[in-house]
């Protein structure tokens, strides 16, 4: 063994218990979810548990509906004219398309964080203390303060940023640029974190950031990841679904589905025979 | 079906290759050293002896290429198990031919053994265990798991085996204590036997988690020879 640890390329620093964390009860729970962008169905009656306190991977090849899923937890669709969601998606026992249900506070409690960082051309402090004072989360400026010190503690990037809080968000690399929308998103104490693809535009060192956070994270948030990235989705979650051609194929433990997948066409994409 | 980046398969495909040469060799020195025994043939034997090199080399080229295949392929599901169990396998037919060179070694030592019937003991065993090697390659490389079994299963019969050889020999060598020292190394000659046997049943068990993903159970049907 030890030869081959001396050999292995360095890979990111995640730890050992990632994939092997139990599965906790359900935190989001979606019902024979099918989404129709106009006369198409883009997602086709999908049931998944997404357990608290801990990471969810959406795998698939491109189009096979898991960005489509994973918007629907917080209502983007929405946002898309000609869109239409039917099933049930439920946080903590509720319907989220429930009439009662205020997309906006929603979003809040469901936090998401997209591929490219997305930054406002606004500074860093502000960034993360956009939500707090849109929801007027904080009482008093110095409650602000702690507010936005806490969360860029928890996005590993206070130490990088606390001399330079007035700087624009802008002027950060990638990297910091992602863990400062992942702060801002967590400023607002959400209870679900989204994350489309968020290491694809990194290098492979804030990806191993990123990843590290995500595992820090899921201590107190249900995570749940799209990501393009077999080992990446290895590396971070405890259970993993399998998406193609919009239906959901396969869900289970990351280590199961990654060591031995009961189906076939989840076998064929993870070992790259299509895709 | 093929995978995207073709190459990947033909690695694969190469690591199978050189399991079913290893396996050819160790099978091959197994039964040519059983042979030995059985006719008493140097000649014979030592070219078992001059050939163990071949499958140790054969060990490590299969060992660089895993290791090689690990870190630049990174396999997944089956592709990972059937690395993983090519490693093993590849270990367990090292040892084989290990134990078949051993056993060719002391084919000038049991030379003095005068009861034919001892000879021809040890003789059906190795035909026994050399059937069970070539059933497990043969398992290999059709990956059936029934056939696997069917030789997990079976050794219990090569253990069988070993045990009357094991009381036959020592009442050899109570009866005629001049033969105790050949005697040995035909009770040897026997252990080894029986080890093969088990190299085997490892490798049905990696057969049947590569093609499952599950495992066999640790307990296999036994006959203990140390508990009877």
């Amino acid at each position: 063994m030890s030869r081959m640890e001396t050999i292995a390329p360095p890979r990111p620093q995640v730890s050992a218990s990632a994939s092997r964390a139990p599965v906790g009860p359900a935190k989001v729970k979606a019902t024979a979810v099918s989404v129709f962008y106009g006369e198409k169905q883009a997602l086709f009656d999908v049931s998944l548990d997404m357990p608290e306190k801990s990471v969810t991977s959406l795998i698939g090849p491109s189009g096979c509906g898991k960005s489509t899923f994973l918007r629907s937890i917080n209502r983007m669709n929405d946002t898309i004219p000609g869109c239409r969601v039917t099933g049930e998606i439920a946080i903590d026992g509720e319907n989220i398309n429930d009439k009662s249900i205020d997309p906006v506070l929603l979003r809040a409690q469901v936090g998401m964080v997209f591929q490219k960082p997305n930054p406002f051309p606004k500074s860093i402090f502000d960034n993360v203390a956009y939500g707090v004072r849109l929801h007027g989360l904080a009482s008093s400026k110095k409650d602000l303060e702690q507010i936005v010190e806490t969360s860029l503690h928890k996005a590993g990037l206070w130490d990088e940023v606390k001399d330079r809080l007035a700087a624009p968000g802008m002027s950060l690399s990638g990297g910091q640029q992602q863990r400062l929308v992942i702060a801002r998103a967590i400023a607002v104490s959400p209870e679900i974190i989204l994350m489309d693809e968020p290491c694809s535009a990194l290098d492979p060192i804030a990806t191993a950031k990123i990843e590290e956070l995500i595992d820090e994270l899921k201590a107190n948030y249900c995570i749940i990841i799209v990501t393009h990235s077999m080992a990446q989705a290895a590396r971070v979650s405890q259970q993993t679904a399998f998406f193609h051609l919009g239906k959901l194929i396969e869900a289970g433990p990351t280590e199961q589905i990654f060591t031995n997948p009961r189906d076939t066409r989840t076998q064929d994409y993870i070992t790259g025979r299509f895709g | 079906m093929e995978h995207t980046v073709r190459s990947f398969s033909q690695d694969l495909e190469e690591l199978t290759g050189d399991l079913a040469r290893m396996g050819g060799l160790a099978e091959d020195m197994l039964s040519d050293a059983i042979q030995a025994i059985a006719t008493r043939d140097l000649a014979l034997a030592e070219t078992v002896v001059a050939r163990d090199p071949q499958v140790d080399n054969l060990e490590v080229e299969v060992e660089k290429k895993i290791l090689r295949l690990l870190a630049l392929r990174q396999p997944l599901a089956r592709d990972l198990r059937q690395t993983i169990s090519a490693l093993k396998i590849a270990s367990e037919l090292e040892r084989i031919g290990d134990l078949a060179k051993s056993i060719a070694k002391r084919v000038k030592l049991v030379d003095k053994i005068e009861a034919p019937s001892a000879l021809k003991g040890v003789a059906r065993m190795g035909k026994l265990v050399n059937a069970q090697l070539k059933r497990v390659l043969d398992a290999y490389s059709a990956l059936e798991t029934d056939a696997a079994s069917k030789v997990w299963s079976r050794d219990e019969e090569v253990d069988e085996h070993y045990q009357s050889l094991f009381r036959e020999v020592v009442t050899y060598m109570i009866e005629d204590p001049r033969t105790i020292s050949a005697c040995a190394h035909l009770l040897f000659v026997a252990k080894n036997l029986e080890r093969i046997g088990d190299h085997c049943t490892n490798i049905a068990e990696e057969i049947h988690f590569l093609v499952t993903g599950e495992q066999l159970p640790t307990e296999r049907p036994k006959v203990d020879a140390l508990n009877n």
